[in-house]
């Protein structure tokens, strides 16, 4: 079986009994389950602008996501495991990401690929979300603008990384995280406006005459 | 318009020899009207039997919808009977935030608006705010932006094509596109440090020159692309499952194209040869020797040629382009527009002031107004720019080329199969990023 | 190439009617005056008093029209065998930072076969309504761009057959995003935008055309329909 984990892994170490038949090989169960997961995230492209085409160029040959066990697209939410927003997301938009995010099932994470889908980015405009992460919960975020395939290869890494770490017993880590049903939002207004004040010298930007 | 009919040599996955071992050839007859008829008859739409109409909604979130347009289609049993695009799932309010941006502050903008034509772009808008400032850029600056705007239309074309056949269920062209578009990547990156938003341009110049050696990485590359191209070309071009898909798919006749205003390959495809480089030049576009492609049936298929060929053309004005590139200064002699050189920056006082002046409030070009337009890979793309006399224009008006040719897919998808909706709007080549700006 | 098809035609020249100079690159183009088209001339012959002014700057003949004539006029410039005008680029609005300067509407038209540019503006005063004549009737492609047009600056084109906003969605409150009282980031917070977004449900999102399909309709109930009638969101 090809079943090792690496053996300076601090995780986990995988033992085998001499005195059993071939084949059988013990394991942590958060391991097993842990590493079945972290190399099959089938991604949900949400991808909406320049991200998706180096999302596109991180899917193709030359960076080869199925290297991570990732090509297998899942255009569907509800096979889908990690949803990576490639893009920005316009409040027109906003509904139809949170609707995907509730279609998916548990395990998901997801990862904001590029400044827009982090932060709203250059577009601190009247139709702009500031951050996906004021939608829905956000595991990666992948600054750049757009990202290079590099960068969101390390991202989707940080992933792997952070679903190996997981365990079982913690209930939490799996809680659908329930908006309030009056507003929608999952995180109190205050706290949204906060996020998505300007900082720095963008403060400045929204004059129109000098 | 003469129309003939066309015989295209079809591999067909039986063996479809004919006596002499040849491929067998399928005739493809176009009648007079110039409307292909499939190669198969189309499948006769079932009487409607009792009216139930069925609503499906495609979108935003489809792979095959290139981004967040939605289409609601009204179908009779599998045949769209009415289409209802729906756009803006990616408005970001481009032109307003122009009005709050200096001139040179904007050009990151356009790189993120129509992002698979990025370098093409930062050109238009430069163009468009030299003409407002009265600016005419230097010989060197010109032949580099035309270099610029053809190798966006390749990379354009090239997503064009890899996506489009995935949608038609071709994998190898999208993999072969996306090694072409890498070695793209390569050269701009190593021109101006990005691979996809390039902000190549400044107004009244270029950001920077081209490294040493970058001339001949370009020829290697173009040396190989037309390979590629070639590739392409026996994998896609007389493929049954191909032609089968395309031919007779949302034709727009030359009429209603140039009243629905399409342009670029849309256009041409219907038989008008409308190009901005030929019939409105910038960039001293007619002095190289490149020709226009113009379909003759207007349908998905002929879209699917004219791209192909106009990379080819492409190809051809880049090793123009090459040949004469001139020595000399990128950014013209204007104290306007031009940031002095940092080592007068740091020294003199003079041109530290102008520095900051420059960079703090702005260059200001005199009131007046300008449009000026490009052949986008998608069409004619156009920049509109009101100044009053201040660092920021009062408005900044895109004229979105695949906006206009998107707002004719109820012309184009009604009557035909949901599966050919696909493949019609991956005809259109559209980014979302542009029509909802 | 031997592999295209045998019918498909590499054309090189434009498709101008007439035998003029080949068209270049324009250079040191003048910021006022020049050559105007000569349309500006021929449209004042024509319409007489509906023609306001025109004016050549940067190389680009502006003619300003009287708000009622802009239906005709275009259609004139369209059909008219000396003009030829077949190409629309665009239409749009220019609101200036001045509040009491008028809004101008703006009409880019091409003739494909002169080679001409032409901008037709009109001016709407502030306070009027901001009505003007649609274009539809003469250029399809006008149907976006007059929605797009009312959509950012609330210009209303009569005779448009189906003016509705296009970018924002139908149920957007704060305003038309592209006029000058209209802040950068919008006139509500960022908590309250996000939640008049996310309380729209996406399957909301058909407008009363769709709901029409074919029979569907007739089996909506009574008071469903009044509903749907009277405005309010559907599929909640």
């Amino acid at each position: 079986m090809g079943l090792t984990a690496r053996p300076d892994s601090a995780l986990s170490r995988v033992e085998y009994d001499p005195q059993s038949q071939d084949g059988w090989v013990t394991t942590r169960l958060d391991f097993l389950v842990n590493w079945g997961r972290a190399n099959s995230l089938w991604p949900m492209p949400f991808g909406t602008a320049c991200c998706a085409i180096e999302f596109m160029a991180t899917a193709a040959a030359d960076f080869d996501l199925a290297r991570f066990g990732m090509e297998r697209m899942s255009f569907s939410p509800r096979q889908a495991d990690v949803l990576i927003c490639a893009g920005r997301v316009p409040f027109k938009l906003a509904p139809i990401i949170r609707r995907i995010w509730q279609q998916m099932a548990q395990p998901k994470w997801s990862i904001a690929m590029g400044a827009c889908a982090s932060t709203g980015n250059m577009f601190d405009t009247y139709a702009v979300v500031q951050g996906i992460d004021t939608i829905i919960p956000v595991d990666v975020y992948v600054p750049g603008c757009p990202p290079r395939p590099e960068g969101l290869l390390y991202g989707i890494q940080m992933l792997q990384k952070k679903v190996m770490n997981e365990r079982m017993s913690d209930r939490t880590i799996r809680e659908e995280m329930e908006p309030d049903p009056t507003t929608q939002l999952y995180i109190p207004p205050p706290a949204i406006d906060e996020i998505s004040e300007p900082f720095g010298n963008s403060i400045n930007q929204t004059r129109s005459t000098p | 318009m003469a129309t003939k009919t066309r015989t295209i040599e079809v591999e067909l996955s039986t063996s479809g020899l004919d006596a002499s071992g040849k491929p067998q050839r399928v005739p493809i007859v176009t009648n007079d009207g110039g409307t292909a008829i499939a190669l198969e008859e189309p499948l006769a739409i079932e009487p409607d039997l009792d009216g139930e109409h069925m609503l499906l909604n495609l979108g935003p979130q489809h792979p095959a919808t290139h981004g967040v347009l939605r289409l609601v289609l009204e179908l009779d049993g599998e045949t769209v009977v009415r289409c209802i695009p729906h756009i803006g799932y990616l408005h970001c309010g481009f032109e307003k935030t122009g009005e709050y941006r200096q001139y040179n502050q904007i050009i990151p903008w356009t790189d993120r608006e129509d992002y698979l034509n990025a370098p093409g772009n930062n050109v238009a808008f430069a163009l468009g705010a030299e003409r407002l400032f009265g600016i005419d850029i230097t010989e060197r600056c010109t032949v580099l932006r035309v270099i610029a705007c053809e190798l966006s239309r390749m990379m354009s074309h090239l997503v064009w094509l890899g996506t489009t056949s995935i949608d038609i269920g071709a994998y190898t062209p999208f993999l072969w596109a996306f090694h072409q578009r890498e070695l793209i990547y390569q050269l701009l990156e190593s021109w101006t440090g990005a691979r996809l938003t390039t902000s190549v341009t400044r107004v009244g110049g270029m950001m920077a020159d081209i490294p040493d050696g970058w001339t001949g990485n370009l020829r290697k590359f173009l040396d190989g692309f037309i390979k590629v191209l070639d590739d392409v070309d026996v994998l896609l071009t007389r493929n049954a499952i191909w032609v089968g898909r395309t031919v007779g798919l949302g034709v727009m006749t030359p009429e209603e194209a140039v009243n629905y205003g399409l342009s670029g390959c849309m256009l041409r495809a219907s038989g008008v040869s409308y190009d901005v480089r030929k019939d409105f030049p910038y960039l001293d576009y007619e002095t190289y020797d490149f020709e226009v492609p113009v379909g003759v049936n207007g349908d998905v298929y002929d879209r699917y040629l004219v791209r192909m060929e106009e990379m080819r053309q492409s190809n051809r004005i880049l090793y123009q382009a090459l040949d004469r590139l001139p020595d000399g200064p990128i950014n013209v002699d204007d104290a306007r527009v031009i940031l002095p050189t940092k080592k007068d920056a740091t020294s003199g006082m003079e041109s530290m002031i102008h520095h900051f002046k420059q960079v703090m409030e702005g260059p200001r070009p005199p009131v007046g107004e300008a449009y000026v337009a490009v052949e986008s890979p998608r069409g004619e793309k156009g920049y509109y720019m009101v100044s009053d006399g201040s660092a920021k224009p009062v408005r900044w008006r895109i004229r979105p080329p695949s906006f206009v040719n998107l707002s004719a897919i109820p012309k184009m998808v009604e009557g035909h199969l949901l599966s050919d909706v696909i493949a019609i709007n991956a005809s259109i080549d559209v980014v979302l990023g542009e029509i909802d700006r | 190439m031997t592999d295209q098809p045998e019918s498909f035609d590499i054309v090189s020249v434009g498709r101008a009617l007439v035998d003029a100079a080949p068209p270049v690159t324009p250079r040191n183009v003048l910021h006022r005056g020049g050559d105007a088209n000569p349309s500006a001339d021929a449209l004042k012959q024509q319409f007489g008093d509906a023609i306001i002014r025109s004016a050549v700057g940067w190389g680009e003949t502006t003619v300003f029209v009287a708000r009622a004539h802009v239906g005709e006029i275009i259609r004139w410039l369209h059909d008219d065998p000396a003009q030829q005008y077949d190409y629309l680029v665009d239409v749009t609005a220019v609101e200036y930072r001045e509040a009491e300067n008028p809004i101008e509407v703006v009409w880019h038209l091409r003739s494909l076969p002169y080679r001409r540019f032409l901008r037709i503006k009109t001016e709407l005063k502030k306070g009027s309504p901001l009505e003007v004549d649609s274009v539809w009737g003469v250029y399809h492609g006008a149907d976006w761009l007059e929605r797009e047009c009312y959509d950012m600056f609330g210009i209303t084109f009569t005779g448009h057959p189906d003016l509705r906003r296009i970018l924002m969605w139908e149920q957007y409150k704060e305003g038309y995003p592209l006029r000058k009282d209209f802040p950068l980031r919008g006139r509500f917070s960022r908590s309250e935008q996000l939640r008049q977004a996310l309380a729209a449900n996406p399957e909301s999102r058909y407008s009363m055309e769709e709901l029409t399909v074919a029979e569907a309709f007739t089996e909506i109930p009574d008071d469903m329909r009044r509903r749907l009638a009277s405005g309010e969101r559907t599929g909640e």
